[in-house]
C-alpha cells in the first residue's frame, strides 16, 4: 500500500553530534542513521565529523574511520570493499549505492547515510533483506533443462553467451529493487527490478528449457506489471546494469508468445 | 505491511528505514508520478466534459442554469481549470509518446531517459497553447 510517510515508530529524532576529531586535517562532515534494537526508541540521525587526510578516499573508508576512530557502535555491512560482494548497499546522499565503490568526492557538502529504503531495519544501516532474497529464490535462479544431461558441459555458442551480459554480472545488492517506488509500495506482491532482472537472465539463456513455464509464472497483475519504468533502478545500479530494460524485454515476450 | 520470514520477534517492532524523506529523484521519477497525476487530472477532466456536453444538448435553457461558471470572477477560476486540464491531457499524451517507445523496445538508457524526461516536461505548455489559439480562433 501507498504510505509516503513512515510509520510511527521509524520517524527519525535528531540524535547526537559526535565531537570534532582534535587534527588540523580536513573535516568533511557525515550524517548517519541510527537505529539500536537493544535500546530501544526511535531511530536518530548522528553527525559525525571525519578527518580526510587521515582516511581513504570511498564513503566505506570513512564508515570505516567513523567506527575505529569516533563511535564503535556503529554496524555496517561490508565484506569485498571492491564492488563484488554487494554487502555495503545503503542510501548515500539520496540515492542507493555500494559504498566501497563511491568516492567521497562525488558527494558535495554534508553526505548523508541512511539504509537501503523501505525496509525493516536490523541496527543502523542495516535492513533485513530476507523477502528480496525469497523473492529472487522464487524465480527459480538456476538452469532448469529435461533434455538428458550431455556428457560434458551444457554447450552455449558465443552469440548466445553475450545475450547474457549485462544480466549475469549482478551483485545482488538490492540498490535497484529498494530505489524503485513501485517496490515500496507493493513489496509483498512486486518481485522488484533485481529478481526480475534475473528472471530474465533465465529466460534469456539459450540452454534453459523452462522459458515458457518462468513466463507464466510472471504473467502476473503484481509479480511483473507493477513496473511502470520509473526507471530508479537502472539510475542507481552501481554495477551499470538496466532492469529496467530486461524488464521490458519480459513485457515484449509476453506479447509476442500470445500473437 | 507485508509478513515476513524472520529470526527474531523483533519483527513487528523493527523501524521501516527511509524512502521518500531522503530520495533525491530523477527526473524519470517525476515524469512517472506527474503521467499517474496528469491521469487522475484526465478521468475528472473527461467526467466534467462529458457533464457539460450533455448540459449543452438540452439546449439553451439547460445552458442557462450552469452560465454562471462562464461568467464574471468565476468564469476566469474555469478558464484557469480548463488550462490546467489542457495540460493534463498535452502532458498525459507527450509522456505516452515514452512509453510507445519503450513498448517498442528503445529508450532504457538512463542518461536519454533523463534528458527526454525534461523535454517533455519543457515540451508540455506547447500542445495546451495550441489547442487554446485554436479554440480562441475559432470562437471569434
Amino acid at each position: 500500500m501507498v504510505a509516503l510517510t513512515l510509520p510511527k515508530n521509524s520517524q527519525i529524532k535528531s540524535g547526537k553530534t559526535w565531537p570534532k576529531p582534535e587534527t588540523s586535517g580536513k573535516l568533511r562532515e557525515f550524517k548517519v542513521y541510527r537505529y539500536d534494537p537493544d535500546a530501544g526508541g526511535p531511530p536518530r540521525w548522528d553527525t559525525y565529523y571525519v578527518d580526510l587526510d587521515d582516511c581513504g578516499p570511498m564513503i566505506l573508508d570513512a564508515l570505516f574511520y567513523i567506527k575505529n576512530k569516533i563511535d564503535a557502535t556503529l554496524a555496517f555491512r561490508r565484506s569485498c570493499r571492491e564492488g563484488i560482494c554487494g554487502s555495503c548497499s545503503m542510501n548515500i546522499g539520496g540515492r542507493n549505492t555500494i559504498a566501497c565503490t563511491s568516492g567521497i568526492d562525488e558527494y558535495k557538502g554534508k553526505i548523508t547515510i541512511a539504509p537501503l529504503p523501505h525496509q525493516p531495519v536490523v541496527k543502523d544501516l542495516i535492513p533485513d533483506l530476507t523477502q528480496f532474497y525469497a523473492q529472487l529464490a522464487s524465480i527459480k535462479p538456476y538452469l532448469q533443462t529435461e533434455t538428458p544431461r550431455p556428457e560434458r558441459e551444457w554447450r552455449q555458442s558465443q552469440e548466445d553467451r553475450e545475450q547474457l551480459d549485462g544480466l549475469y554480472e549482478c551483485i545482488l545488492c538490492a540498490c535497484c529493487s529498494t530505489s524503485c517506488p513501485s517496490y515500496w509500495w507493493n513489496s509483498d506482491k512486486y518481485l522488484g527490478p533485481a529478481a526480475l532482472l534475473q528472471a530474465y537472465r533465465w529466460i534469456a539463456d539459450s540452454r534453459d528449457e523452462a522459458t515458457g513455464e518462468r513466463l507464466d509464472d510472471l504473467e502476473d497483475p503484481f509479480k511483473l506489471y507493477r513496473c511502470h519504468t520509473i526507471m530508479n533502478c537502472a539510475q542507481v545500479c552501481p554495477k551499470g546494469l538496466n532492469p529496467a530494460k530486461a524488464i521490458g524485454k519480459i513485457k515484449e515476450l509476453m506479447v509476442e508468445r500470445q500473437a | 505491511m507485508s509478513t515476513r520470514a524472520s529470526d527474531t520477534s523483533l519483527e513487528g517492532q523493527r523501524p521501516l528505514s527511509p524512502h521518500l524523506q531522503i530520495w533525491r529523484w530523477h527526473a524519470t521519477m517525476a515524469t512517472s508520478i506527474f503521467h499517474r497525476a496528469s491521469g487522475v487530472g484526465n478521468y475528472i477532466g473527461a467526467i466534467a466534459l462529458t457533464l457539460f456536453l450533455i448540459v449543452l444538448s438540452g439546449g439553451p435553457e439547460s445552458y442557462a442554469s450552469i452560465a454562471f461558471l462562464f461568467e464574471g470572477a468565476l468564469g476566469w477560476v474555469t478558464r484557469i481549470v480548463m488550462f490546467l486540464l489542457t495540460l493534463s491531457y498535452s502532458y498525459h499524451w507527450l509522456n505516452g509518446l515514452r512509453h510507445l517507445v519503450w513498448d517498442a523496445g528503445a529508450g532504457f538508457d538512463p542518461k536519454v531517459a533523463n534528458r527526454v524526461s525534461w523535454l517533455v516536461m519543457i515540451a508540455t505548455p506547447i500542445p495546451a497553447i495550441v489547442i487554446w489559439v485554436l479554440a480562441l480562433g475559432v470562437a471569434q
